[in-house]
């Protein structure tokens, strides 16, 4: 098993902390994980993006030029990255905002609509927590059951109450994704 | 020619410190610093403090500090000894601990350690040693330089528009919370060596007993920076220096 | 009480610094390591093994307090990235001419100047070459993963102490911002004073004790002859050092035609480029120094005698690629590829400098 990803978009989106969660997760399931952001003043506002790889053996580069999956979280992000989806990877990437929509027929992709469902319940602190779980629903690669503990090891102990409502985004993220056709 | 005299204990009325080692002292005669470590050392044997001292000396005269009184010491890079100094207390926070700095390594190079060291509180003792000039280099200008006064680097005189004006360390490290005793001596005639020697051993005690930082100005004089002998550098001292940094104590809290 | 967790480079400094027994810690905020001095003060370690977490006025006051603390036989260490190295240099002579032992982090950004916050390895040469006046050498080790930057803090300290010298950890961006699994170590206990006097007693300052002469810490010698005296003691140190701590890695050099020299991230990056090219059929090795200072250079002379060719990989304009011929000699191509100011190569990358400046011209 081996996942190299990029996770794309704003700050201030979660992008950071949904690929902190997934390495977690990795933990959690005893494999090898790099977590690899950009950083700087760029956090705050500008772009940001993190490449999370998880595999069942060492990790010898954690920097990669193409990728397995990217997610795809703002329109820099989809004009950055479209072309580094590796043939046959996937792409999954939130409508909104996207004025230029991936035209590539050499990979699979998909939509989900986090936005519009966050906006929904009043909550878009659940964001990247429900596009995970999106990209779980297609990339299995870890457990959910680890999810959950990674998610846990992820947060701060004064963050725990907001637990149940990110495993619910979560399990909606799984079912809001849609493949592109 | 004169009988020899037989040195004997009971008439011994003066001697110096044994904490003084006996390497002969490289200060030109009639500097002030030779009186200034002989109130260093008594003060450091009367507290009882000789294994508890770690001194640290500075660039410039002085720097050979650890060749005459023999306690622990470490010699800073220029300006550096209150960063120095703030290190080993902070290992040895029941250590007695002192930096012995010029106007050149304190006033100048060293100022930024100097304020922030007071700033933090640290529990040291700063002795600072100002003649106004750079001893070691051959006499150039020192921020706390007299306006006029010729040196190697301001040979027509100090010129506040060309080099601004003679700085106050002692008054302005006062105004800080972190700092709990400045005070300004001299070492010119024996009155004001006894007086100093009290100011000195309050700091001392300030800093055993955990209250600040503690600044001691020696107002001092270089009669080779200044061109006059010891008598002459001694009058031109009260004549001129005092009136720009006068003794007597800034703050005692 | 050894324990798997995931932490940033970063993070994972102050995590073995205070499992390493460290005494004190002196820095100052700089991005990419401020993450050091952050989680240092979040352990709040004074409160449980009684070490020193100081935030400084700035990267000279910091290695000056180093150098006062480490002047007391104590366990300490500062971190910084590249321009406050800078800053440093002054003191880490210091240091050195006073044999005083001490572990500094740099946390590599792009330069010159102000440059960027972004990765980069371009202080090889202020690290094994000039760090700063004088003739002196620090002991430079180059982590390329999380878990050496933890177990290089312990190494570093035993490293310091070994020899009473500076010991540069060289990183970088990369691996101070990444995050890895790491396995923790149990925590060693600090040092008793009573053990520092028993086993420092004759240099450190500790206040003087049983009828011994007072200590002097100092750097200064103004007779000449007898300058040159120290200075042959400390060269004789330094010869001694590469003669016993020499560490490197060697990835699939046994059958290998060509080879990579690369530390640290772009060594990670390297193996990547092996597994790349053995897939093509190319048979490359890897060898990655540990120690920059000291320098492998046997075996890289030694890999010379079957190999067609070199490429060091750098991030930087070319650094360490001076030493890697001097070692190899003129009898076949040593190349260099990186890229500087802060940008990172990816391994595809790196693998067409590989064909392109060795592999298709040799072969």
């Amino acid at each position: 098993m081996k996942e190299e990803m990029i996770i794309a978009g704003f700050g201030g989106q979660g992008v950071l902390s949904m690929g902190k969660i997934l390495a977690y997760s990795g933990v959690m399931q005893d494999y090898e994980v790099s977590w690899m952001p950009s950083y700087g003043p760029e956090m705050r506002g500008g772009t940001a993006n993190v490449t999370v790889m998880i595999s069942d053996q060492p990790i010898s580069s954690p920097i990669a030029h193409d990728y397995d999956t990217a997610i795809i979280l703002n329109q820099q992000s989809m004009d950055k990255f479209e072309n580094r989806v590796k043939p046959g990877g996937i792409l999954i990437y939130d409508t909104n905002g996207i004025t230029h929509h991936p035209t590539r027929k050499d990979i699979r992709i998909y939509t989900i609509d986090a936005t519009e469902e966050c906006a929904k319940r009043g909550n878009s602190r659940l964001f990247n927590t429900m596009i995970l779980g999106g990209y779980l629903k297609v990339r299995p690669v870890v457990t959910l059951e680890n999810v959950f503990a990674g998610l846990k090891k992820s947060l701060p102990e004064r963050a725990w109450k907001s637990l149940p409502d990110n495993e619910e985004a979560i399990r909606t993220g799984m079912e809001i994704i849609r493949e592109q056709i | 020619m004169a009988a020899e005299v037989e040195i004997k204990e009971e008439n011994l009325v003066y001697g110096k410190n044994r904490l003084i080692k006996d390497n002969i002292m490289h200060y030109c005669p009639g500097c002030s610093h030779g009186t200034i470590h002989k109130l260093v050392a008594e003060v450091i044997d009367e507290m009882g403090l000789e294994g508890e001292c770690i001194g640290v000396s500075p660039v410039g005269c002085s720097v050979f500090a650890y060749n005459y009184i023999d306690i622990d010491w470490a010699e800073a890079a220029h300006g550096r000894a209150c960063a120095v100094a703030t290190g080993i207390k902070r290992m040895y926070p029941n250590k007695m601990v002192f930096t012995y700095q010029g106007d050149g390594d304190l006033a100048a190079i060293g100022t930024g350690e100097t304020i922030h060291a007071c700033n933090r509180g640290e529990n040291i003792v700063v002795i600072y040693v100002n003649n106004a000039i750079y001893g070691m280099t051959g006499g150039q200008m020192s921020p706390t330089t007299l306006v006029g006064m010729k040196t190697a680097t301001t040979p027509y005189g100090r010129d506040p528009r060309l080099h601004g004006y003679p700085y106050k360390v002692a008054d302005m490290v006062a105004h800080l919370e972190g700092v709990c005793y400045v005070t300004r001596q001299s070492v010119h005639t024996p009155a004001n060596v006894r007086k100093a020697k009290k100011a000195l051993r309050k700091a001392f005690e300030n800093a055993m007993a955990g209250k600040g930082l503690s600044l001691v100005e020696f107002v001092a004089t270089c009669n080779s920076g200044w061109k006059l002998s010891p008598v002459a550098a001694n009058q031109w001292l009260e004549e001129n220096m005092f009136p720009s940094y006068p003794l007597g104590d800034i703050k005692d809290i | 009480m050894k324990e798997v967790r995931l932490m940033k480079g970063n993070e994972v400094i102050a995590e073995a610094a205070v499992r390493a027994g460290c005494d004190g810690y002196f820095g100052y905020p700089i991005t990419p390591q401020t993450e050091v001095i952050e989680t240092l003060m979040e352990m709040k370690p004074w409160e449980t093994t009684g070490m020193v977490v100081l935030q400084a006025e700035s990267e000279i006051a910091s290695i000056n307090m180093v150098y006062g603390a480490a002047s007391c036989g104590k366990r300490v260490m500062t971190s910084s990235s590249s321009p406050g190295i800078s800053l440093m240099s002054e003191g880490l002579s210091y240091l050195a001419g006073a044999e005083l032992p001490c572990l500094v982090l740099n946390v590599q950004r792009g330069g010159p100047g102000l440059g960027t916050i972004q990765p980069s390895q371009s202080d090889y040469f202020l690290a094994t070459k000039a760090g700063g006046h004088g003739d002196f050498r620090m002991i430079v080790l180059a982590p390329n993963s999380v878990q050496e930057m933890y177990d290089f803090v312990s190494l570093g300290f035993e490293l310091a102490f070994k020899y009473r010298n500076p010991v540069m950890m060289l990183s970088d961006g990369v691996i101070g911002q990444m995050m890895e699994k790491v396995m923790l170590s149990a925590p060693v206990p600090r040092m008793t004073d009573e053990y520092i006097k028993e086993h420092y007693g004759d240099w450190a300052l500790t206040g003087k004790f049983g009828g011994r002469a007072g200590n002097i810490v100092t750097s200064l010698e103004l007779d000449p002859a007898i300058q040159e005296q120290v200075n042959e003691k400390l060269q004789a140190k330094y010869q001694k050092i590469t003669e016993q701590e020499v560490r490197y890695e060697e990835i699939l050099c046994d059958d290998a035609e060509y080879f990579m020299v690369a530390f640290g991230s772009a060594a990670r990056i390297c193996s990547k480029v092996i597994e790349m090219a053995r897939a093509d059929g190319y048979k490359v090795g890897l060898i990655r120094p540990v120690t920059l200072y000291p320098y492998p250079s046997k075996v890289i002379a030694q890999r010379a005698q079957q190999a067609k060719g070199f490429l060091t990989v750098e991030l930087n304009a070319g650094q360490m690629v001076e030493d890697v011929r001097l070692c190899v000699g003129n009898h076949i191509p040593v190349e260099y590829y990186g890229r500087m100011g802060g940008m990172v190569p990816t391994p595809g990358e790196v693998y067409e400098a590989l064909k392109d400046k060795i592999i298709n011209k040799l072969k």
